[in-house]
């Protein structure tokens, strides 16, 4: 038997969504406004007077906005005083947590709604100063200090994936490209570009400017160029890395029983898992993620479903190996075999395995504390055929979710189903 | 090794002194770097602080040309980048460390399972200096 302890079952009733990007002129309570009223707007079921409790996902705002105890305060913006809210911090899987902690909630049969929120203001920040405050989420004391940046993290455990399986760079290229073209077609993406748009305006600025035009043959020619893609931590490139975004998302979640009350298109929550972990040197290999391993595990278990079931996954693609990484720990693809099945396109919209049909957060944009509930906003979307020029064929069923807090020191996956 | 206590701080302490410490523990032998109260397999609180040969093997690396705001105040930057690595010890446990004498124009030529020696790195001007472990080609 599966391992179900949850009293009753758990459904995401609507969804909200800010736009990702950077916005001189919005801050937290702004983004957060921002993704509430999209809920509002498309979740016509949806009334504030039957939300029981608020559970929102933000890393730091302490050191983004000098505002901590965050959780009240947009709760009270938005008219919902005096319900109970909390704040969790669990890095950038801060969201992913809070949805699986406020299921457990609503399983629990304390609250039958729970509105779950994530937000992140990062741009509020110079980038030496983000850089200094995503670094805190890392152990300062023993890793920052010797020189390791988030970047540097994951650009490790790639050169350790590259010499165990022999990949090259172009895998992580190929990640890149097909979240650019994904994120393109998505309107709430920070990047509404493709790597191929980007790469062509870089000739024309060129041109313009009267500067010799750079002679790049294709997007792969123009990544592997450190004129066009800078290095930032060998070998990961400036279009490896997630941006620093600002952003907000909600999630309605109801019990099992009372969800068609709210919406005639409820995606049921029928599987979670969570792990943690220590720091890189202290796990076997680098090549993997132990805590998503085991989070899968669980979430897998409790569901009764296996990798072969998922019909589209939002993954951490914090940087492009992650999501290399992320295909194997879920057990999308054999170990060793995730990069050549980016390679082979296997994980594009027309592939055998979506994955970041979003666009990820390599292209969507990452303002940490949103990305766990803005994962299940796309799954929301795909699940119920909205999701526009970048909705998948075959009428996708189950989707799942995989946020990442640090370089794995915490996961949280979460899997959703539609039954209609 | 009676000199250093199982505080974290002490690792630095020792580290000082071009000494690289960790634990051992007394039930079931479990090596430790940094040194740990609670052995991190058998979970007892039976530990002693040890000293490692400092020597090791390079298991992951990168180099940083965005560096941490600590490493750009040492003179760090994208025309001066540095290599920073995991290090599995001779004796077993890792650490994450700076890694020095490598070719950082050709990362390609940095290769994992070099055999590398522990030695320090000394940072920052009077008054505020800091030594950071480091590695380097053995």
């Amino acid at each position: 038997m599966p391992e179900n302890k949850w009293k009753r079952g758990v459904a995401v009733a609507g969804v909200g969504l800010s736009k990702f990007g950077a916005f001189k002129n919005k801050n937290s309570r702004d983004l957060f406004v921002e993704a509430y009223q999209d809920l509002m707007q498309s979740a016509p079921g949806y009334d504030p007077q039957r939300v029981e409790a608020f559970y929102l996902g933000n890393f730091s705002s302490d050191q983004f906005e000098k505002q901590a105890h965050l959780a009240p305060i947009l709760a009270s913006w938005v008219g919902l005083s005096p319900i109970p809210t909390l704040r969790i911090e669990d890095a950038c899987a801060s969201s992913g947590v809070a949805l699986r902690q406020a299921a457990l909630a609503i399983a629990s049969g304390q609250y039958d709604v729970v509105l779950v929120g994530g937000v992140e203001k990062m741009t509020s920040l110079d980038i030496a100063a983000v850089t200094e405050a995503l670094a805190t989420a890392a152990d300062t004391q023993f890793e920052v200090s010797a020189g390791f940046t988030f970047p540097g993290f994951y650009a490790a455990m790639a050169t350790a994936y590259m010499k165990e399986y022999g990949a090259s760079r172009d895998a992580f290229y190929h990640v890149s490209i097909k979240n650019h073209r994904n994120g393109a077609l998505n309107e709430f993406a920070q990047f509404g570009q493709t790597i191929q748009d980007i790469m062509e305006s870089k000739k024309k600025r060129a041109a313009e400017k009267g500067q010799p035009v750079p002679q790049w043959e294709n997007e792969i020619d123009f990544l592997g160029d450190p004129k066009g893609n800078p290095m930032i931590a060998w070998p990961m490139a400036l279009f490896d890395c997630s941006p620093v975004s600002d952003g907000a998302a909600v999630a309605l979640l109801v019990s099992e029983e009372i969800a068609s009350s709210f919406t005639d298109t409820p995606i049921y929550m029928i599987g979670s898992g969570q792990a943690s972990d220590g720091a890189l040197p202290e796990r076997e290999n680098l090549f993997s993620i132990p805590a998503a391993v085991e989070a899968g595990r669980q979430a897998y278990q409790m569901a009764d479903l296996g990798p072969d079931d998922i019909d589209v996954a939002e993954v951490h693609d914090c940087f492009t190996i992650a999501e290399i990484i992320a295909t194997e720990d879920l057990g999308f693809f054999a170990r060793g075999q995730g990069w050549q099945a980016a390679i082979d396109g296997k994980t594009a919209r027309e592939g055998s395995r979506p994955v970041n049909t979003s666009g990820g957060l390599k292209a969507k944009g990452h303002p940490v504390g949103a990305t766990g509930v803005g994962q299940v906003v796309e799954i929301w979307k795909q699940l119920n055929g909205i999701a526009g020029a970048r909705q998948l064929q075959g009428n996708p069923k189950i989707g799942l979710i995989h946020n990442v807090g640090g370089t794995g020191q915490t996961c949280v996956v979460n899997i959703f189903e539609r039954r209609t | 090794m009676e000199n250093y206590s199982m505080n974290s701080n002490d690792f630095y302490t020792a580290l000082e002194n071009g000494t690289l410490i960790g634990s051992r523990c007394l039930d079931c032998d479990t090596l430790a770097i940094p040194q740990r109260q609670i052995c991190p397999k058998c979970l007892g609180s039976n530990t002693e602080i040890v000293e490692y040969s400092g020597k090791g093997r390079l298991s992951a690396f990168t180099v940083v040309f965005v560096p941490t705001v600590q490493m750009a105040q040492y003179g760090y930057n994208a025309k001066n980048p540095y290599c920073v690595g995991v290090v599995e010890l001779e004796e077993g446990p890792s650490i994450s460390a700076q890694i020095l004498d490598v070719d950082l124009n050709q990362p390609d030529n940095i290769k994992i399972g070099t055999n590398l020696i522990m030695t320090t790195v000394t940072h920052g001007d009077d008054g505020n200096v800091k030594t950071l472990l480091a590695f380097k080609p053995n």
